[in-house]
C-alpha cells in the first residue's frame, strides 16, 4: 500500500514527539547524574577512570555515522538503490564500532573493580551512558532489518518512511551524545 | 519537502553540519586537554559549545529551519527544552539547597554506620 | 528455574485469603460465563484484537471500574480499622497488612482507576469531537491499552503470589530500598506502574498527534470543543511528565535489582533525589487527571444550560496557564524535608498562583449557567456537587501552599482530606458526569435518571461525611497511615463518622450498579434514536448512537465553534456524497506485546532469568513483525457505507 503525504507527516510528527519524551527521560538521568557525580563514596571519580582520547574516538565515530545516515536518506529519496545500501552499511559499521568501544570501556572499568555497586557516581554514570548505549543497540537492530529490505526489493513508500524515522532517531542519539561527551566526560575530566 | 532553500541543497547542509560539529567537538576537547583557562571558564565555554552544536545539528541534520507552518516540531521542541531546563536546574537548585541546610553527608554516613549498626554493601 | 518464587509466596493470612477467594471466584465466573455463552471467539475477534478506539475506550472503563471496586474495598477496610483500633483494641488488620492496604489503595486509585477512566473517555470522545474517523495510530492505541491492563493484572497478581509493598503509593526511599523492604512488594509496585506508565506515555503521544493533526477541515484550534482543549493540555503534560516517572522507577528498580546506589542511604546515594523527581512527575500528574474533568464540565454545563460556554478564550488560556504552572510547583509536596526559606517561598507562591486560572474556570462555568435554561440532569448534579467540594479542597490547598502552615499539617489527615477533595470531588465526579453524559453515544441508550440521582446523593453526602472529619482530625494531629491510636486522644467519634461516610459512599456505588442493571433491562424504553439525546452542541452528537465503525460517513468542513448547534439552527439538509473509507485491520500483536511485558515484569520481580530473556525476545520479534507488515488496512467502499447508513436511519 502507498503511504500518502498526510500519513507520513502524521507519523514523523508522532515519532518526533516520542523523541521529545526520550529527551525528558535523558534529562532525568542527566539531572540525577549531576546531583550524584561528586558522591564517589571512597571510589574513583570521573577523572580517575575516563580515557579522553578513547572517548574522542567514540564521539567522532558516532558523529560520522549520523552524517552517513543522512546520506542514506538522501539516496533513498533520490531512489538510488545501491547508494542507500552503501551508506546504511557504513552507518551500521560505525554504530557497531561505537557500541563495541563503549562496551570495552565498561568492561575495563568494571574489571578494575569499579562496578556500579561501588558508589552513587558510578551507578549514575553506568546508567546514563548505558541507556544511550541501549538506544544505539536498538538502532543497530533497526538498521539490520532495514538493510534486508533495501537489499531485497526496490524502495517502497513504507521503506522510505522507516528510513526517515530511523535517521531522526539516529541524529537524536548523536545530539544526546554531545551532552554526554560534554557533561559526563569533559566536565568529569576537569573537576 | 523541498530540497533547496536558503540556496543550500540538503546534501551540502549535511556536509556543513558534519564539519561544523566535528570542529566544535575538537574545540571543546582541546580546551579541556590543554587547560588554556581555569576550570570554571572552561566549563562555561564547553557548555556553550555543546549548545551551539545542538543548534547546528537541529538545523543541518534535522532541518528544523525547513519545517512548514504551523511549526509543530519546533514548538514541541521548545516546550520540551523549557521543561528540561525547569527539571534539571530546578532539581540542582533544590538539591543544593537541601545539601546546604542538612548535615554534611560524610558525617551522617559515619554516624549511621557507627551508632545504628548499618553497614555498607 | 523459578528464581525466588517458592511455595511460600502463596501462603497468606485469613483476610488476604478472603480477597484471593473472591478474586478467583470472580475470574472463574467470567470464564464459566464465556464458556456457557460460547463467547470466546467473540471476545477474541471483537475485543482483544480490536484497534477501534470506541471499543478500546469501553475496555478502559471496564478495567477501571473493576479496579475501583477492589480499591474501594481497601478504603472501607482502612476506615473500619481506624474506627475500631483504639486503646487496647488493635483492630482486625496488622500494622504491616494495613500498610499494604493503603499502598494498594492509593496506587490503584491513581494509576488504574483515574487514569483508566480518563483514557477511556478520551478514546471514546476525542476522535468524535474533532470530527475524525480514528486516532492517529490505532495499533499503538491498542498496545497502550493492553499495557495498562497488564499493569493492572500484575498489581492484582501481587495479592495472589507474594505481597504488595508497605511503602505508600509513591514508595519513598530509603524505606523502599532493598535494605528496608527486602520482599517482592516494592518490585510488584515498580513494575506494574512501569508497564502501565509506558502505556500512558504512548497514549499521550498518540492523542497529541490526533488532536494536532487529525482535526476536521476548518476546525482551527480556537474552534475546538473545550473537552478537546483540556485533553490537549493533559496530553502535553503526559508527554513531558511521564518520562520522568519512567526514569525514576527504572533507577529505583536498578537499586533493588542490580545493587546500584541512586537513592540508598549509603555509598553516596541520595533518597531526596527520588522524592524530587517523583514529584516533578507527580504534580503534573494531578493536573493530567483534573484537566479532562474540567473539559467534561465545560461540555456538560454548556449543553444543559442551552448556552454557549462563557469566556471560551479565557478557558483556553486558563488551561495553558495551568499546564505551565503545574511544572513549577512540585516542591510543595516536600516543604518540610529540608529546603530553605527562599526555595519554599518560591514554590509556595507558585502554588498559590495556580489557584487563579482554576478559579477563572469555576466562575466561567457559573456564568455559563447564568440566565441559561438549566436542566438538572444527573451530569449537571455532579457538576454542582463538584463546585462545592472542589472549592473546599481548593481553599484547603491554597492554605497548605503557605509553607509555615504546611509545617503544621504535613502528612496529617488534613492533607488526606484535601487531596481526596480534589480527586473525588474533582476528578471522580467529573468522570461520572462524563460517563452519564456520553453513555447514550457509546451504547445507544440513556442511563436511568432516578438511580443516577440516588447514587449522586449518596456519593455527595457520603463524601462530606467521610472527609470533613478528616480535616478536623488532621488539625488535632492525627497523621495519615495510622493503624492504631490512643483512646485518650478523643478521635474515635470523628473516625466513626468518617466510617459511616464511606458506608454511604458504598451505598452510592450500589445504586450505580443497580442503575446499570436497570438501564440495560429498560434499554428499549430509553433508546437514543436521533444520536442527539441531550440537544448537544458538538460534533459527536451529529453521528448515530452507537457510533458506526467509521465514526462519520461524510466529512463536511467545520465553520465555527459549536458547529453542530448552528447546523441544527439552520436546518439545512446537506447533500450526502459517500466515499471509500480505510479502516485498520484487527491485530493481536498489541495484546501479545503487553502479555510479554507482563511476563517480563513478573520475571524481574521473581528473578527468573530465562523468562526475562524469552519475554524480551518476544517483544523484539513482535515489534519487528508489526513494523514490516504492510497490509494493515482494509477498505469499506462507498456503497457499503451507504448501505450501513440507510439501514441505521430505518432502524
Amino acid at each position: 500500500m502507498k503511504t500518502p503525504p498526510a500519513q507520513l507527516d502524521k507519523t514523523t510528527f508522532g515519532f518526533w514527539l516520542y523523541l521529545m519524551t526520550d529527551c525528558v527521560l535523558f534529562a532525568s538521568l542527566f539531572a540525577t547524574f549531576a546531583v550524584l557525580r561528586a558522591n564517589t563514596a571512597g571510589g574513583p571519580s570521573g577523572k580517575d577512570i575516563f580515557d579522553l582520547p578513547f572517548v574522542l574516538t567514540e564521539t567522532v565515530l558516532l558523529l560520522t555515522s549520523s552524517f552517513t545516515s543522512g546520506m542514506a536518506l538522501l539516496a533513498a529519496r533520490a531512489k538510488v538503490h545501491k547508494q542507500v545500501f552503501f551508506w546504511l552499511s557504513a552507518t551500521f559499521l560505525l554504530g557497531a564500532a561505537f557500541l563495541f568501544m563503549e562496551m570495552r570501556e565498561f568492561t575495563h572499568i568494571v574489571s578494575e573493580g569499579h562496578g556500579w555497586r561501588m558508589s552513587a557516581f558510578l551507578s549514575s554514570f553506568f546508567t546514563l551512558v548505558g541507556t544511550h548505549g541501549a538506544h544505539i543497540a536498538v538502532g543497530l537492530i533497526w538498521m539490520f532489518v532495514m538493510m534486508f529490505r533495501f537489499s531485497a526489493s526496490k524502495i517502497s513508500a513504507n521503506d522510505l518512511r522507516r528510513l526517515t524515522l530511523f535517521t531522526m532517531f539516529w541524529h537524536f542519539l548523536d545530539i544526546v551524545w554531545i551532552f554526554i561527551f560534554t557533561i559526563v566526560y569533559m566536565f568529569g575530566a576537569l573537576s | 519537502m523541498s530540497t533547496k532553500k536558503n540556496g543550500m541543497s540538503l546534501r551540502n547542509a549535511y556536509l556543513v553540519g558534519f564539519l561544523l560539529s566535528l570542529l566544535l567537538t575538537l574545540c571543546s576537547y582541546s580546551l579541556v586537554t590543554r587547560h588554556t583557562f581555569n576550570n570554571a571558564t572552561t566549563m562555561a565555554l564547553i557548555a556553550s559549545l555543546a549548545v551551539i552544536q545542538l543548534a547546528v545539528q537541529l538545523i543541518f541534520f534535522l532541518h528544523l529551519d525547513r519545517e512548514k507552518r504551523p511549526h509543530w516540531n519546533l514548538l514541541t521542541f521548545l516546550l520540551t527544552v523549557g521543561v528540561l531546563i525547569i527539571l534539571v536546574f530546578g532539581s540542582l537548585w533544590i538539591m543544593s539547597n537541601l545539601d546546604y541546610n542538612m548535615h554534611p553527608r560524610s558525617d551522617t554516613e559515619e554516624y549511621i554506620i557507627k551508632d545504628e549498626g548499618f553497614h555498607k554493601n | 528455574m523459578l528464581g525466588k518464587l517458592t511455595l511460600d509466596a502463596f501462603k497468606h493470612g485469613p483476610i488476604v485469603t478472603v480477597g484471593q477467594i473472591s478474586m478467583v471466584l470472580g475470574a472463574l465466573s467470567v470464564v464459566g460465563l464465556l464458556f456457557y455463552l460460547k463467547r470466546w471467539k467473540w471476545l477474541w475477534r471483537e475485543w482483544i484484537t480490536t484497534v477501534d478506539p470506541k471499543k478500546i475506550g469501553v475496555m478502559y472503563i471496564v478495567v477501571a471500574l473493576v479496579m475501583l471496586l477492589r480499591s474501594l474495598s481497601d478504603a472501607a477496610m482502612m476506615r473500619a480499622q481506624q474506627a475500631i483500633s483504639v486503646g487496647s483494641n488493635h483492630g482486625f488488620l496488622s500494622s504491616d497488612h494495613f500498610q499494604q492496604v493503603f499502598t494498594a489503595h492509593g496506587t490503584m486509585m491513581i494509576f488504574f482507576v483515574a487514569m483508566g477512566l480518563m483514557f477511556g473517555l478520551i478514546n471514546l470522545i476525542v476522535p468524535l469531537q474533532i470530527g475524525a474517523r480514528d486516532v492517529a495510530f490505532p495499533f499503538l492505541n491498542a498496545t497502550s491499552f493492553w499495557l495498562y491492563a497488564m499493569g493492572a493484572v500484575l498489581l492484582n497478581l501481587s495479592l495472589m503470589v507474594g505481597e504488595i509493598g508497605a511503602t505508600g503509593w509513591l514508595a519513598y526511599p530509603p524505606l523502599s530500598e532493598l535494605a528496608y523492604s527486602p520482599g517482592v512488594g516494592v518490585d510488584y509496585w515498580i513494575w506494574s506502574i512501569q508497564i502501565a506508565g509506558i502505556g500512558s506515555l504512548l497514549s499521550g503521544v498518540n492523542f497529541l498527534v490526533t488532536i494536532l493533526k487529525l482535526r476536521r477541515a476548518g476546525m482551527t484550534l480556537m474552534k475546538m470543543p473545550m473537552f478537546v482543549w483540556s485533553v490537549l493540555g493533559s496530553m502535553v503534560l503526559v508527554v513531558v511528565a511521564f518520562p520522568i516517572l519512567t526514569a525514576t522507577l527504572a533507577m529505583l528498580a536498578l537499586d533493588r535489582s542490580l545493587g546500584m546506589h541512586f537513592f540508598t542511604a549509603n555509598a553516596g546515594g541520595n533518597p531526596m533525589m527520588y522524592i524530587n523527581l517523583i514529584w516533578a512527575w507527580g504534580h503534573p500528574e494531578v493536573y493530567i487527571l483534573i484537566l479532562p474533568a474540567f473539559g467534561i464540565f465545560s461540555e456538560v454545563v454548556a449543553t444543559f444550560s442551552k448556552k454557549r460556554l462563557f469566556g471560551y478564550a479565557y478557558m483556553v488560556w486558563a488551561i495553558i496557564a495551568i499546564v505551565f504552572l503545574s511544572f513549577v510547583v512540585w516542591l510543595h509536596h516536600f516543604f518540610t524535608m529540608g529546603a530553605g526559606a527562599n526555595v519554599n517561598a518560591f514554590f509556595g507562591i507558585m502554588t498559590m498562583v495556580i489557584a487563579v486560572p482554576t478559579g477563572i474556570k469555576v466562575f466561567n462555568w457559573i456564568f455559563t449557567m447564568y440566565r441559561g435554561r438549566v436542566q438538572f440532569t444527573t451530569p449537571m448534579l455532579w457538576f454542582l456537587s463538584f463546585v462545592l467540594t472542589f472549592t473546599i479542597g481548593g481553599v484547603a490547598g491554597v492554605l497548605m501552599a503557605v509553607p509555615a502552615i504546611d509545617f503544621q499539617v504535613h502528612n496529617s489527615l488534613f492533607l488526606v482530606a484535601h487531596f481526596h477533595n480534589m480527586i473525588i470531588g474533582g476528578v471522580v465526579f467529573g468522570y461520572f458526569a462524563g460517563l452519564t453524559y456520553w453513555f447514550p453515544k457509546i451504547f445507544g441508550f440513556k442511563l436511568n435518571e432516578r438511580f443516577g440521582r440516588y447514587a449522586f446523593w449518596c456519593w455527595s453526602v457520603g463524601f462530606l461525611l467521610a472527609f470533613i472529619p478528616l480535616y478536623i482530625l488532621g488539625m488535632m494531629g492525627a497523621t495519615r497511615r495510622l493503624d492504631h491510636y490512643d483512646a485518650s486522644l478523643g478521635w474515635q467519634g470523628l473516625f466513626i463518622v468518617a466510617g459511616v461516610g464511606v458506608m454511604v459512599i458504598l451505598a452510592g456505588v450500589g445504586f450505580q450498579v443497580l442503575q446499570l442493571i436497570v438501564s440495560i433491562m429498560q434499554r428499549d424504553k430509553n433508546r437514543d434514536k436521533t444520536g442527539d439525546p441531550w440537544d448537544g452542541r458538538t460534533l459527536e452528537w451529529s453521528t448515530a448512537s452507537p457510533v458506526p465503525v467509521y465514526n462519520f460517513a461524510t466529512l463536511d468542513p467545520v465553520t465555527e465553534r459549536d458547529v453542530f448547534w448552528s447546523q441544527k439552527q439552520q436546518k439545512q439538509a446537506a447533500k450526502i456524497q459517500y466515499e471509500d473509507i480505510h479502516i485498520p485491520r484487527n491485530t493481536p500483536i498489541g495484546f501479545l506485546i503487553a502479555v510479554s511485558a507482563l511476563l517480563f515484569g513478573f520475571a524481574v520481580i521473581w528473578e527468573i532469568v530465562w523468562l526475562n530473556v524469552v519475554a524480551v525476545l518476544c517483544i523484539i520479534g513482535l515489534v519487528m513483525y508489526r513494523t514490516l507488515d504492510d497490509n494493515t488496512e482494509y477498505v469499506l467502499t462507498a456503497q457499503e457505507v451507504k448501505a450501513l447508513e440507510t439501514k441505521g436511519a430505518k432502524a
